[in-house]
């Protein structure tokens, strides 16, 4: 297959161990662009593969602005927009403006976790190269894959496929685009 | 005998599957991950469901139809078809609102904190006590929408650039309550659905008919199991349970300054957040202990959900209802101790008035009968200890009751006193509720996998972590 027409070179195991073992020796050989494929979370699996997780940052920022957002919502509408007495209180009667504040930092970082965890990976995104790879189903099932993409700059269609060969899978394929 | 074999509760037998197909262990047996997808993946791909879900559904969806019919005639004629007047312009709509919020609270509980302690058995009734949650925060929302008399108009409460330039009043209760169930419902919203996208992808995979790829497969959002989409999703649900944890807390709290943030005798009291919380956890035990017991002998669920289960969520009940019985003590002494005559009145009211006999008898099934949950063998005994959770329902119910209905019937002025009679239309929207709640739980179990499928593959591949079970 050339290599335009490729996405990657795809390997099969069978545990969790043999996946998490040649994504260490991938990266040791100094392959970027590749992912692996568990059907559980396999703690270490994306460190092996240098993944980096910005979520928790992304959520701690969605935080703090639900949280000063709605603070500030509830000063300006009822000290500036729409002042009203109520029962003599005074107008920035900031006790009052807590429980809203602290609500609306709960919604945004959990909104911010939700949908930052699902954008920063991509979905929702229904056609994906990987999914031409017919035993790519057993991903969710029973099976582990590591997949170094075509875009890397030492990927070799046949030097890569000779790597991943020694790396003792159950099978080795290529994934068209 | 390998590792997980000695774990507490599982028998060694070949597994025995429960008529909805799930396995009643776990870990017996077919301890591999095609054995786990089979068992719980495929339940959801099968065209025929069996007798038991037949008949529950019947009897649910039929009490919806009375929900819907109730509401009908509530948007024809208005909320004067209940039982509702001035003085008492809080009936059941709010008691409702209070019981089915509190009931959302233990399945929070369940799913977030123990999550959060690194609890790995939750895995067989974490995803179930999640969807309680969220059916339970639908109930409770939809009573204080249908109680505005004009539901249509409920984005008045909500801050929007209206032209009238104006601004809902954010030093108001009822306000801050928009708020906490709103985000209450959408954070368990996105916690419930974040953890079932791995598993609806293995349903995806699985699926062989074309409207269960496009149905599972949609709903999958294109999860595709890689290093990058775990390493986010198992972030991001580790920090939504972390947010979910004080919502528990805060949640009823809110719903408690409604009351003791007004003026009125009987609620005005600052033992209200924490007296509500607990009796939310309370009711919330009990409800999951009502449902849990029938749905495990039906299905056959004994090795799954153990006694030990079950000893641990009476005695959560049990701490929790002495703080409830605390709490009563406390409203009792203190207005006595405040010397105001109009908060001795409505306790002496409380207690030997026209309501009176609610009163005692919430003392009788919410504060008398839970004792017996200081016997081990109470807690064991499934009969002894599901007519306990009944009548811990009932009480938390009857004592919402109390609060809303007793204080407010005689307030300052006796020319402002009154009575407050529920009409059949009162019934019919609290049986209905129930009917939505269990519709919406029945629909769950046939169209979703009721135990987290990726979670227990995880338990196979590193079986130390199933030894908590």
């Amino acid at each position: 297959m050339k290599k335009e027409n490729l996405f990657g070179v795809a390997a099969e195991f069978r545990t969790h161990e043999d996946l998490l073992r040649a994504s260490e020796e991938a990266y040791a050989q100094g392959y970027r662009k590749m992912d692996g494929y568990a059907p559980f979370p396999v703690d270490g699996l994306a460190q092996a593969l240098g993944k980096r997780n910005r979520v928790p940052l992304m959520v701690l920022i969605g935080g703090i602005i639900g949280g000063a957002g709605a603070y500030y919502m509830m000063w300006y509408a009822n000290v500036v927009s729409y002042p009203i007495n109520i029962g003599g209180r005074p107008m920035h009667s900031w006790p009052a403006f807590i429980p809203i504040t602290f609500e609306l930092t709960v919604l945004c970082a959990g909104l911010v976790a939700f949908f930052g965890s699902l954008g920063t990976c991509g979905l929702p995104k229904p056609y994906h190269p990987m999914f031409n790879l017919p035993e790519f189903e057993r991903a969710s099932q029973d099976r582990f894959f590591l997949c170094i993409e075509a875009d890397d700059p030492i990927f070799d269609v046949t030097k890569t496929r000779e790597f991943l060969h020694r790396l003792s899978p159950l099978t080795v394929a290529e994934v068209p685009k | 005998m390998n590792a997980h074999d000695a774990s507490p509760g599982t028998d060694h037998g070949s597994p025995t599957l429960s008529p909805l197909g799930y396995p009643t262990n776990l870990f017996a047996g077919k301890e591999t991950f095609e054995g786990v997808n089979e068992t719980i993946g495929s339940v959801v791909l099968r065209d025929r469901q069996p007798r038991p879900w037949w008949i529950g559904f019947i009897i649910a969806f039929m009490l919806l139809m009375v929900l819907f019919l109730a509401i009908s005639w509530l948007l024809i004629r208005g909320v004067g078809i209940w039982g509702i007047n001035i003085p008492v312009a809080w009936g059941y709509a709010i008691v409702n609102f209070v019981w089915w919020i509190g009931i959302a609270h233990a399945g929070t509980f369940i799913s977030a904190i123990l999550l959060l302690m690194f609890q790995h058995w939750r895995t067989a009734i974490n995803r179930f006590s999640e969807a309680m949650t969220l059916f339970a925060i639908a109930c409770a929302g939809m009573f204080p929408l249908l109680h505005l008399g004009r539901p249509w108009v409920f984005y008045w409460i909500l801050p929007y650039p209206d032209t009238m330039k104006m601004w809902p009043q954010f030093r108001s209760p009822l306000v801050w309550d928009v708020f906490a169930v709103g985000t209450y419902f959408t954070v368990s919203l996105l916690f419930w659905y974040l953890g079932l996208v791995p598993d609806l992808a293995t349903v995806r995979d699985r699926a062989r008919k074309k409207w269960q790829k496009i149905f599972y497969g949609v709903l999958a959002l294109g999860w595709r199991n890689s290093a990058a989409h775990w390493q986010r999703h198992q972030i991001a649900y580790l920090l939504l349970a972390a947010l979910a944890t004080p919502l528990v807390l805060s949640v009823h709290s809110v719903v408690s300054l409604d009351f003791s943030v007004a003026q009125l005798p009987g609620w005005h009291s600052t033992i209200f957040p924490p007296y509500f919380v607990a009796g939310a956890i309370y009711s919330g035990f009990a409800m999951v202990i009502t449902i849990v017991i029938p749905v495990r002998k039906i299905y056959r669920l004994e090795n799954l959900i153990t006694l030990r289960h079950f000893n641990n969520m009476a005695n959560v009940m049990l701490v929790t209802g002495l703080i409830v019985a605390y709490g009563y003590f406390i409203e009792a002494f203190m207005s006595w101790y405040s010397g105001d005559i109009f908060d001795q009145y409505m306790m002496t009211n409380r207690v030997l008035g026209p309501y009176g006999w609610i009163f005692w008898l919430l003392m009788l099934v919410n504060v008398v009968i839970p004792q017996a949950l200081w016997s081990a063998r109470v807690r064991r005994n499934l009969v002894a200890l599901f007519l306990v959770a009944l009548s811990i329902n009932l009480g938390m119910w009857l004592e919402r009751f109390v609060i809303i209905i007793t204080s407010l019937h005689r307030d300052f002025v006796p020319s402002s006193w009154g009575m407050f009679f529920p009409t059949i239309w009162d019934w019919a929207t609290l049986f209905g509720s129930i009917g939505l709640f269990l519709t919406l739980l029945f629909l769950f179990i046939r169209f979703l996998p009721m135990i987290a499928i990726s979670e227990t593959r995880e338990l196979v591949a590193e079986p130390q972590k199933a030894m908590t079970l």
